[in-house]
């Protein structure tokens, strides 16, 4: 299926395929001139604020909203009993993860609340200030229940079930064993063995969660300006919880200030604002403010992770084995439930590896937290740091070199395709080649004499490693077959305008990772003209073809090609009518920066804009039967490969002050090998950007919880994200093995980052610690944990 | 996080500030570079019905030498001390200070006497200004007081500031040839509230450490002056200090409060780190 012979449009002298073209979006984010979702003000619009629960599981016994109701320019005090006939509720289960259960959400609380700011009452006013004071002003009495919130004990039988219809608090179960698990052990020269927290964090996104619902009762049409990275799921949730003509429902999405995967879910509050155009026919909008952020939006991780691993003397890695259970909230999240993360961790840990003897089962349990489900990186971190501390631990067993320990145990480069003990196929990969790349960059051996001279004048440095695979380009198989109607597949359309320039309509969206930056080189190379000729559109579901939108980095992989294909074909129709005015076989042409040229010699025959003239205005004077079509749409779906899986090889230099318990972050070097780098500048940046997440979570971020289930520690002033100061250098290189599955070759990269550096920051602070006899291997890495384990404290 | 509704009253004279304040008492709050009181009403931590913009009153502004005094006006900005040389001449700590206090453009507003007022336990300056054993001119509708700083911070956000009065001032006593001085702290992040931080000064006179003075914050409700332990450095030589005792005897009259993600123990453990830390500098700035 792939057409990569000499014509290809990547290899053109005049390709921006690889090129690091700078991002023509960025001048208006720098400015300020921007427009999110907050930036919008539509006429007769509303606000809206929440009352939302103190209490981590209680009844709601009677809500008294009569002062809040009383208060200038509140317009409604609505409960969910007023919501009732607006919304129908929803349940986050996929048809393929068998088993999972949830129970039913609605858009405000319903007789009971399960979590600490679940909303529970509904004030528009008309500002967001005064919403606030009538929150105030709302007095619900609650009946409290018992708080489930230890993941590790929701499931013994003394625990309270926190959705009795449930049965019990597993939300979800998978195992695999595959193998002889137990002859591997029994027979291995050096096993080692290692529990782990991966502490629940969240995404923080600049620009907050924000929606405006504007539905007009006289068309019955709903415009929703959402901040969202799927615009069509949106359209298609929106319509169906409030009982709409899905052709009637438009999702436009602006600019958006980062998603990371937070923006694909769906949120009680939000719907509440549907729910409520409807109800009052004028715009609602709701603005997600910090604090609320901190508590609604969804969290991340939260494992708790015991796990073995069997080596061979020569140091090959034969037999893996472990056990997770995660903590997500009282809700399975719709749509896309919070089964998929673990079920990552059971399919991914030690993928790299060629060990065919794995064991895992993992669960997933309700809480009375915060929900927990997809963020970037997706369960990657997890199966990342646990499959990689365990091939340091066992190579210190061994007395190896680390870096040898993956040589010997990577999956061969040559030995693809290559069908791994859970079951994933994969392409073809570069293990080898990607670490031998990344030991030459980072001058190991140099690093290792540095770390053993320093050691003796009692500075302490250490080397991580992480290998990696990443899922990327996801088919149907990752939620179409569930039953979700959550596309894979993405569309463009592309168009000759007049003036020779064109436009060019993705699904695919723009969350300020460089999707329109991509998708107009794309376009610019397969039609023939520069990127500053091309015209993106991103995030309107009236405009842009069909699409899924931003998710498991499929943007460039599947909105890439779709562009591809879509050039190539405007290209073709271009030349036809080209053909047909210059009077020659469109063989013999070819546009080259927005002129037509003769295919062999490249002289300029006709510039697009001439073209564009006589075929918009002067169609009286083309060659009869001439009927240009200068707009092409095409679509991709992946379709051979459940997943196209990319590699990456990171290593962390870090140094511990075991004086204060303080890490400092070094260097950071990523190989990074997502096949075709459309962009080199935009995959550095969403490598760098991904590390410093990651690094986030092995040393800074963690939502904290008190035992009765209150986040004791929401606000930017007590939650630690990673800010520039303490980030290292990060150093970028690539190893190219394009995937066959597209002409373009693209795999996904946007999650690449977070997937490994966790692990590789982990590995890092224990090399760094080794004199001392210790490791660490619950998440975040704070002094207070690295001084305990120095027995400082 | 919208704040509730307030007034707003931009004071042209002290007059006007003690005008509202007088009117108002507790429900008015004095607006100076407002990196704290804002976030506060903006998570509805303060709500107060009228503040009073003091930022254009001249008496507030200005750092001078005032007799054996370096007299820091309450509305002088942090980037206004880094770059003074008054200040790094006369009171060399509060310009070592002032890097470790949050970031860029939170010091281009926040203001010393907005810090000193806030009595955060955290904060760095009012560490500094106990210290250095300043003196807060206050000023109200009724004339004006001095407070030594020991006397001034009572707790957490708890000063000897009466609703109706303002800090015109700090009077700082100048650096002396003998002075030695040291300020660290231990943070995750830069920027950050620390872990737990020392500020502290000494006089080196006859070659020994005399008025010692070691102030910890971010450990307890409010700067922690730990008096017993500097006395023990009274009389010794800089270079022969023998820092494990000192620590021993430091934590035997402290026990640091935990914070949510440092434990006590913890906190014990960076102040005896700082405590070596200290004595190491006044032996190097001796030799
Ligand atoms: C992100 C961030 C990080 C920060 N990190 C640190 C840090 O690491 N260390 C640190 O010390 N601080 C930190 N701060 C706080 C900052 O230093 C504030 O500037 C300072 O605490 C208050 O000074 P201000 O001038 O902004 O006062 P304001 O916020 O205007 O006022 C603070 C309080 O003092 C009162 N007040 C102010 N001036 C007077 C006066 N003349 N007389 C009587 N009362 C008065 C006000 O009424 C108010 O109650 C941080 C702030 C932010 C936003």
């Amino acid at each position: 299926m792939s057409d990569r012979s000499a014509v290809s449009v990547l290899d053109t002298p005049n390709s921006y395929i690889g090129r690091s073209v700078s991002r023509p979006n960025a001048k208006r984010l720098a400015q300020g001139r921007a427009t999110y979702v907050d930036d919008i003000m539509l006429p007769r619009m509303v606000h809206l604020a929440f009352c939302r629960s103190p209490y981590a599981h209680a009844e709601i016994l009677s809500i008294d909203g009569t002062a809040a109701l009383a208060l200038p320019g509140v317009l409604r005090v609505v409960t969910m009993a007023d919501l009732q006939d607006y919304c129908t509720p929803w349940v986050g289960v996929l048809d393929h993860l068998k088993g999972i259960k949830s129970a039913p959400q609605w858009p405000l609380a319903n007789g009971k609340v399960f979590f600490q700011g679940e909303p529970v009452v509904a004030i528009v006013a008309s500002n967001r200030a005064i919403a606030e004071d009538a929150a105030d002003l709302i007095e619900v009495d609650y009946k409290e229940l018992p708080p489930v919130t230890d993941a590790e004990t929701a499931l013994d039988p003394d625990t309270p079930v926190i959705h009795p219809e449930l049965g019990d608090n597993l939300c979800f179960e998978r195992s695999i064993d595959s193998g002889d698990v137990d002859a591997a052990f029994a027979s291995a020269a050096v096993v080692v063995e290692e529990s782990f927290h991966f502490n629940r964090h969240t995404a923080v996104t600049l620009e907050p969660r924000s929606i405006i619902c504007d539905y007009n009762p006289a068309d019955e049409n709903l415009t929703l300006h959402m901040s969202v990275q799927c615009p069509h799921m949106s359209k298609h949730l929106y319509a169906k919880h409030l009982g709409l003509d899905e052709n009637k429902v438009r999702v436009i999405c602006k600019d958006i200030g980062g998603s990371f995967g937070l923006k694909i879910h769906t949120y009680s509050d939000e719907m509440a604002a549907g729910a409520l155009t409807v109800m009052l026919g004028r715009p609602v909008k709701f603005i997600a403010d910090r604090l609320e952020s901190f508590v609604t939006d969804i969290h991340a991780r939260d494992h708790r992770v015991t796990a073995k691993m069997a080596f061979a003397q020569d140091g090959e890695v034969t037999a893996v084995e472990m056990d997770d259970i995660t903590g997500i909230g009282p809700y399975s999240v719709y749509p896309r439930s919070s089964g998929i993360e673990m079920n990552q961790v059971v399919n991914l840990t030690a993928g790299p590896y060629k060990h065919l003897n794995y064991r895992v089962r993992a669960r997933a349990v309700f809480q009375n937290k915060g929900v927990m489900c997809q963020y970037r990186g997706v369960g990657h971190p997890i199966a990342v740091a646990v499959g990689e501390a365990l091939v340091d631990k066992g190579a210190a067993a061994l007395g190896m070199d680390p870096a040898e320990v993956r040589r010997r145990s990577f999956i061969p480069d040559d030995a693809y395709p290559y069908t791994s003990p859970s079951g994933a196929i994969y392409e073809r990969q570069s293990h080898r080649q990607s670490l031998d790349k990344l030991v030459t960059i980072m001058d190991y051996e140099g690093l290792r004499r540095e770390q053993r001279a320093l050691r003796e004048r009692g500075v302490y440095r250490g080397i991580g490693f992480a290998s990696l695979i990443e899922v990327t380009n996801p088919s149907p198989a990752f939620y179409g077959v569930g039953g979700a109607r959550i596309a894979s597949q993405d569309g463009c359309t592309i168009r000759l305008d007049p003036t020779g320039g064109i436009t060019c309509a993705t699904g695919v969206t723009e969350q300020g990772q460089g999707t329109e930056t991509i998708i107009a080189q794309i376009a610019a190379s397969a039609v023939g003209v520069a990127p500053g000729q091309v015209r993106v559109i991103t995030g309107d579901t009236d405009v842009v073809p069909y699409g899924g939108g931003t998710w498991a980095s499929r943007g460039a992989g599947i909105g890439g090609e779709a562009a591809l294909q879509a050039g190539k074909e405007l290209r073709r129709n271009i030349l036809e009518v080209a053909g047909a005015i210059l009077q020659t076989a469109p063989e013999n042409l070819d546009v080259r920066d927005g002129m037509i040229v003769d295919a062999k010699g490249f002289n300029e025959r006709m510039p697009l804009a001439e073209l564009g003239r006589l075929v918009y205005f002067r169609g009286d004077t083309l060659p009869d039967g001439l009927q240009p079509e200068l707009v092409a749409t095409k679509h991709y779906v992946s379709r051979s490969y459940p997943f196209a899986f990319t590699n990456a090889a990171h290593a962390c230099l870090a140094e511990v002050d075991v004086e204060t318990g303080l890490v400092s972050l070094l260097k950071y070097w990523v190989v990074e090998d997502c096949g075709t780098v459309i962009n080199p500048l935009l995959v550095a940046e969403q490598t760098r950007g991904g590390v410093v997440q990651g690094i986030g979570a092995a040393l800074y971020e963690e939502c904290l919880y008190s035992p009765e289930g209150q986040m004791i520690n929401g606000s930017m002033a007590d939650y630690l994200v990673p800010m520039a100061a303490e980030m290292p250098e990060i150093y970028v290189d690539h190893v190219t093995t394009p995937t066959e599955t597209s002409e373009l070759g693209a795999k996904g990269v946007g999650e690449a980052g977070t997937a490994g550096a966790p692990g590789a920051v982990m590995n890092a602070i224990n090399d760094a610690l080794e004199p001392f006899d210790t490791r660490l291997s619950h998440m975040p890495f704070t002094p207070d944990k690295i001084l305990r384990a120095l027995g400082k404290t | 996080m919208k704040p509730h509704a307030f007034d707003y009253v931009r004071a042209t004279s002290l007059q006007d500030i003690f005008g509202v304040l007088d009117k108002h008492g507790d429900d008015a709050k004095i607006l100076a570079g407002g990196q704290s009181l804002v976030p506060a009403m903006n998570m509805r931590l303060a709500a107060p019905r009228v503040i009073v913009d003091v930022n254009a009153i001249e008496a507030l502004h200005g750092i001078a030498v005032v007799g054996d005094m370096l007299r820091i006006g309450a509305m002088t900005r942090y980037v206004e001390i880094a770059a003074s040389d008054l200040v790094a001449r006369h009171a060399p700590l509060i310009v070592r200070a002032v890097p470790f206090i949050a970031h860029a453009a939170i010091r281009n507003r926040g203001t010393f006497g907005g810090s000193l007022c806030n009595a955060d336990p955290a904060s760095e300056l009012p560490a500094c200004v106990l210290a250095e054993r300043a003196v807060f001119n206050i000023s109200s509708s009724t004339g004006e007081r001095s407070v030594a700083a020991n006397d001034f911070f009572l707790g957490t956000y708890t000063t000897a500031l009466e609703p109706t009065e303002v800090l015109l001032s700090v009077d700082v006593p100048l650096s002396g040839p003998d002075s030695r001085y040291f300020f660290d702290e231990v943070a995750r992040r830069q920027g950050d509230y620390a872990m737990a931080g020392l500020a502290a000064r000494a006089e080196v006179r006859g070659g020994v450490l005399v008025d010692a003075r070691l102030v910890f914050f971010a450990v307890s409700d409010m700067p922690l002056m730990v008096s017993a332990t500097a006395a023990l450095l009274e009389g010794q030589a800089p270079g022969s200090v023998d820092a494990e005792a000192i620590c021993e005897a430091l934590i035997q009259n402290v026990t640091p409060q935990q914070d949510l993600t440092t434990s006590s123990v913890t906190k014990e453990h960076l102040m005896k780190v700082l405590t070596r830390r200290a004595i190491a500098a006044f032996a190097r700035e001796e030799a």
